[in-house]
Parts: C-alpha cells; sequence; structure tokens
C-alpha cells in the first residue's frame, strides 16, 4: 500500500490537477478581489475556450502548430467575449445586492451554455495532444505524461507572472489599489472603468486558455461549465476569496485532497473536497491566505 | 410589503381565493392542466419557503436546494425502501430538512453577505455529494426511481372526490399541504417573530444594538424556510414519481431564486406568482425550442436591468403610479 512510486503519482496527479484549475480559478479569484463579483459565467468562458479551440483546431487542420494557435486563439475570443460582456452588462451591477450579481452571471451561465450548444451541438468533442507533447516521462517507476509536466509548468508560469505584474508593475498597483478602494482610486484620477474592464480581460483569457488548455485530456461536453465552477469556487474559498497566492495553495490542497481523499474514502473524494470548502467556510470564511473583508 | 391602506384589495382573504380557484382544477381542467397545477403548487411552496430568507430576513442563501433534497430522499427512502406511510413520511421530510438546516445553518449565520451564499452552496454540494454517492441509502446517480403513491382511499369516501383519478387525488392533496404551508408561512411573517427578521433584514446593526440575537434569529427563519423546502421536495419526490441526486444539484437552486426574483420578493406572494410564471413559461417555450435555458438566462437579464421588483413589484409600481395620476386629476 505505502508503495513510493504508487503515492509519488498520486501526488503528481494531485498536482496536475492542482495546477489546471489553478489556471481557472486565478481569473476567478483576481475579479473577485477587486471587483468584488463572484463570477458564475467564469466556468462558461472555460468552456466556450475548450470549444473555440476545437473549431479553430479543426478549421487548421494538421498544421504543425495547430493546436497551440487554437489554443491561442481561444484565449483570445474568450478574452474579447469577457470584455464585451463586461462593458455592456456586469459594470451595471457593481455595488450592487450580491443577489443581483450572482444572478446576472447565472444568467449568462444559462446563455453562454446553451448558445455552446446551438453551436457545437451536444457530442463529446475532443482534441489530440499536440505532437511535441505526447510521450511520457519515466520518475520514480512511474510514468508521468509530457503533457501533464507541461501544465505543471504553465501554472507555476501564471503564477510567478501573475505575482509580478501585481506586486511589481504600475498597473499591478493600480489593480491592488482598486481592490482596496474603488472611489478613493477613481478620485485620484485613475480610470477604474478602464481598469475594470482590462481586468476581466485578463480573467477572461485565463478560463479561455484553461479551457483550450484542457481539451488534451479531458473531452469537451456540455455541463462542463456548472461543473468546474464549483471546483473553481471552492479553491478560491480555500485559499481566500481574492488573494492570488491563496488561490494557488488552495489549488495546490485541493488537488492533493482529492487524490489522496479517494484512497481513505473511496468514492467519497467529491465529498471530502466540499466539506473541506465548508470547513475553512466557517473557520476562516476569507481563507488560508485572505483578509476578512471591511 | 404596503398594508397603508385596508382596501378592498387588503380585506380579500387571498389565500383562500387562491386555494378555491386552484381546488376546481381537476374539475375543470385537462389531465394535463392538473399535472402543471401540481408543479406550480410544490415549485411555489419551494419559492416561497426560499423567500423566507430571501426577502423577507435578506439572506441569500445560494444551497437552498439542500433541504428540498433532504426532504425529497427523507421521504422517498421512507416510503420506498421502508414502506412507511405517507402520513409519518411527510412530517419525517420535514423535520429531517429543518434538522439539516439547522445543523449547517448553525455554521452559516455566522457569516454574512458573500460568505453566506458560498457557505450554504457548500453544504448544498455536500448534501449533492452524498446523494451522488450513497449508493445503498439513495441510489447513487441511479436515484430512488418509483417511489409510491401515498395511500388515497380515504379520498374515496368523500363525495367529489371519490370520482377523481390518483393524480388528481395527489394534486389535491398537494394543494392542500401547499396551502396550509402558505398560510403557516404569512402567520409567521406577520407574527412579532416575522417583524424581528424584517427588522434584521433592514439593517441588522441596529437590531443588534437594541438587544436582538440576529444569529438566533436568522438561525430559527433558516429552520423554518429549510423545513417547509422540505415539504415541498417529499411532495415532489412523489408527483415525479422518483428521488434523483439532480434535484439536489446546484443550478436547481439558481432556478428557485430565479422564481422568487420573477415575481418579487418584496411581496408574499411574489414567489408564488414567480413559480406560475415559470412554469407555464416553460412549458410554453419547450414546445417551441430546447433551448429554454437561453429564454430563461434572457428573461433573467431583462428582470434584472427592467424589473428589479420583478412582477409583483412591477404591479406595485403601476398601481402607485395610476393612483398617482387619479389624485392628480382629482386635485386638478
Amino acid at each position: 500500500m505505502a508503495d513510493v512510486s504508487f503515492l509519488f503519482g498520486q501526488f503528481l496527479g494531485g498536482l496536475t490537477t492542482a495546477m489546471f484549475l489553478f489556471l481557472i480559478a486565478s481569473g476567478l479569484s483576481l475579479v473577485f478581489g477587486v471587483m468584488r463579483v463572484l463570477n458564475f459565467a467564469h466556468g462558461s468562458f472555460y468552456m466556450i475556450g475548450a470549444y473555440l479551440a476545437w473549431q479553430v483546431a479543426q478549421w487548421l487542420g494538421p498544421m504543425l502548430h495547430s493546436f497551440w494557435l487554437a489554443a491561442l486563439a481561444a484565449a483570445l475570443g474568450v478574452a474579447l467575449l469577457g470584455g464585451l460582456l463586461e462593458r455592456l452588462l456586469l459594470r451595471h451591477i457593481y455595488g450592487r445586492e450580491e443577489l443581483y450579481q450572482l444572478l446576472l452571471t447565472y444568467a449568462l451561465v444559462l446563455i453562454l451554455g446553451d448558445a455552446a450548444k446551438a453551436i457545437w451541438g451536444t457530442h463529446q468533442l475532443s482534441v489530440s495532444r499536440p505532437p511535441g507533447l505526447a510521450g511520457g516521462i519515466e520518475m520514480l517507476g512511474i510514468t508521468l505524461p509530457v503533457y501533464n509536466l507541461f501544465i505543471m509548468l504553465i501554472g507555476a508560469a501564471i503564477a510567478v507572472a501573475g505575482w509580478l505584474v501585481l506586486t511589481r508593475s504600475p498597473s499591478g498597483r493600480m489593480m491592488r489599489a482598486a481592490a482596496l478602494d474603488r472611489e478613493m482610486l477613481g478620485a485620484l484620477g485613475a480610470n477604474v472603468g478602464v481598469l475594470y474592464t482590462g481586468m476581466f480581460v485578463i480573467s477572461s483569457f485565463l478560463a479561455g486558455l484553461s479551457g483550450a488548455l484542457v481539451t488534451p485530456i479531458q473531452s469537451i461536453v456540455p455541463g462542463m461549465d456548472v461543473e468546474i465552477i464549483v471546483e473553481a469556487f471552492i479553491v478560491v474559498v480555500i485559499g481566500g476569496l481574492g488573494s492570488f497566492w491563496g488561490t494557488f495553495w488552495g489549488s495546490v490542497i485541493y488537488g492533493q485532497v482529492l487524490s489522496f481523499g479517494i484512497l481513505v474514502l473511496p468514492g467519497f473524494s467529491l465529498f471530502s473536497v466540499f466539506a473541506l470548502m465548508a470547513v475553512i467556510l466557517i473557520v476562516r470564511p476569507w481563507g488560508l491566505f485572505g483578509r476578512p473583508l471591511r | 410589503m404596503i398594508w397603508r391602506k385596508a382596501g378592498f384589495a387588503h380585506r380579500m382573504p387571498w389565500t383562500l381565493a387562491v386555494f378555491v380557484v386552484a381546488l376546481a382544477i381537476p374539475w375543470i381542467g385537462s389531465r394535463y392542466d392538473t399535472f402543471l397545477a401540481t408543479q406550480i403548487a410544490i415549485s411555489a411552496l419551494f419559492a416561497v419557503s426560499l423567500n423566507l430568507l430571501l426577502g423577507t430576513t435578506g439572506l441569500v442563501s445560494f444551497g437552498h436546494v439542500a433541504y428540498f433534497g433532504i426532504g425529497s430522499y427523507v421521504c422517498g427512502i421512507l416510503m420506498k425502501t421502508y414502506a412507511v406511510p405517507f402520513s409519518v413520511a411527510l412530517p419525517a421530510a420535514a423535520l429531517g430538512a429543518a434538522l439539516g438546516a439547522l445543523v449547517f445553518g448553525f455554521f452559516c449565520v455566522r457569516l454574512t453577505r458573500i460568505y453566506f451564499a458560498m457557505l450554504t452552496l457548500a453544504f448544498s454540494q455536500i448534501v449533492w455529494a452524498i446523494c451522488f454517492k450513497w449508493n445503498d441509502v439513495t441510489g447513487g446517480d441511479q436515484g430512488l426511481p418509483n417511489v409510491p403513491y401515498p395511500d388515497l382511499d380515504w379520498m374515496s369516501a368523500i363525495p367529489f372526490l371519490d370520482e377523481l383519478r390518483v393524480s388528481d387525488q395527489f394534486y389535491v392533496l398537494t394543494l392542500v399541504l401547499v396551502m396550509v404551508s402558505l398560510a403557516a408561512m404569512q402567520r409567521i411573517i406577520a407574527s412579532p417573530f416575522g417583524r424581528m427578521l424584517t427588522t434584521i433584514r433592514e439593517n441588522p446593526e441596529r437590531a443588534a444594538s437594541i438587544g436582538l440575537d440576529v444569529r438566533r434569529y436568522e438561525l430559527a427563519a433558516f429552520v423554518v424556510a429549510g423545513g417547509f423546502a422540505g415539504i415541498a421536495g417529499a411532495l415532489f419526490g412523489i408527483f415525479n414519481r422518483g428521488v434523483f441526486a439532480d434535484y439536489v444539484y446546484w443550478p436547481k437552486s439558481a432556478e428557485v431564486m430565479i422564481m422568487a426574483i420573477l415575481g418579487g420578493i418584496n411581496h408574499f406572494w411574489g414567489p408564488v406568482v414567480g413559480a406560475a410564471t415559470l412554469v407555464l413559461l416553460n412549458q410554453e417555450i419547450t414546445s417551441y425550442t430546447e433551448y429554454w435555458p437561453f429564454v430563461l438566462g434572457v428573461i433573467l437579464l431583462v428582470l434584472l436591468f427592467a424589473f428589479p421588483g420583478g412582477i409583483a413589484g412591477g404591479l406595485a409600481a403601476g398601481v402607485a403610479w395610476l393612483r398617482r395620476k387619479r389624485a392628480e386629476r382629482a386635485g386638478a
């Protein structure tokens, strides 16, 4: 049972899940941290990203770099969609009651979910792995697919890049300022509206990108949007709503709990992550790395 | 709620009027009408129970479906697996749901606003995960099909009722139970306890400063709302001839919330109107297109931007406008 290579395999599996979730949840966390909007539609952006990637890959056919181009195009397409929706709809509800914010983004879930169904149908779709990353690496007696390794690296890269942008760049400073006090930032002459749109575009880009990157290892099906958003919520809640590093560690914890929870309570690993979310909310509602709101 | 003028509209016993009209449906309508009416009655009870939190107490629960689901499963398991009569299973379902609400609510009311919504969502997903995976008891992803109808032989002894089909008799039973529940909730909201809940909604800090134990009141509201949701769930399981994990999945929480908002959360009957509208619209629209969620999403957008008060809020605003016009004309 306590075989090292087996446990290592579980650990790596958990880490892959974690980095995937981090890609998705980081955007959700950014938007919540700065705009205080819990975006249910983030999962829909992820799903649209997956479908767009499939679509572009179909158009491009067996071109050499079709997967990478498709992923990039999907992420950009979703970013554009996110920006549009923010401009047209979301900006009217900042500062309104949670109920209206939740329901507005839920309305987008319904609309985008059905739009995807109308465009791409209800069949399972899948994309093959990019040729360069098709193999596996032997490590401590287990085989790790290169693609999973690539995902882990991307996750780590996004984490470092996000941290650098947030703490070291002028725009990152603006984002943190907007998170602390929106009115004050506006009064100081910053264009908060543009900042918010920008944030939302980045967040949607990340959602679209993660949706595109998931296609080689998971098939694309309707319903993946409502499934993933709850997982992303859990990650963000564990780490702390609005805390960037919190989201990173939240995903790592989630991945490991899911991966090892299967060993302890087979069949109830789903239960264990929801229970973890509930416990964190009860003990530290602002999460492991977050700060209490006001 | 506006109770300033005790005019005809307010002296009219609305509950009774709605009851009498709804009761006549099996005799004047088709089998399909009764089917829809049953669905509306159950949804209405569910939506009003949510509104006890949403509208009356100002708590945004995004996991109300948990208590609906607990009620469904308790009643379904008791009636199907243990052949317990409905007269025992229904109160057990209500109690089970209320107990679940007590345990979860104990933690939830410690949080506010978005955290409250998240924790209610987390608990409802816990309930879902249990229902989905605990094969031995809940049937897992297969659910519990073929939950039996309650024994309705006693209705045959009652004139007029004896000529009805079983499904129509079940509708009559559902309607009576729903109406009694609604009347009970109306009494609760109008009681000093209910007024305290409204005070908490309007200003929790102030309520606390005049010596109100806000958490305890919120918890009480949570438990009451959970219990009534459990009744709705129990009825729905029988109506749908089965209990499935889908009932507890989180989008259902959003759906009942939409019913409440659509009708209007600031009026007791708002969620009832919302439930009826949504069920009828669903029937109407799904006969044209499979893209009902899309239509629902668009309705929701229009509602949020144009009619945040819902149908009841819109009507109230319309009536107020007419009154003002009339007063202006009388004054001129």
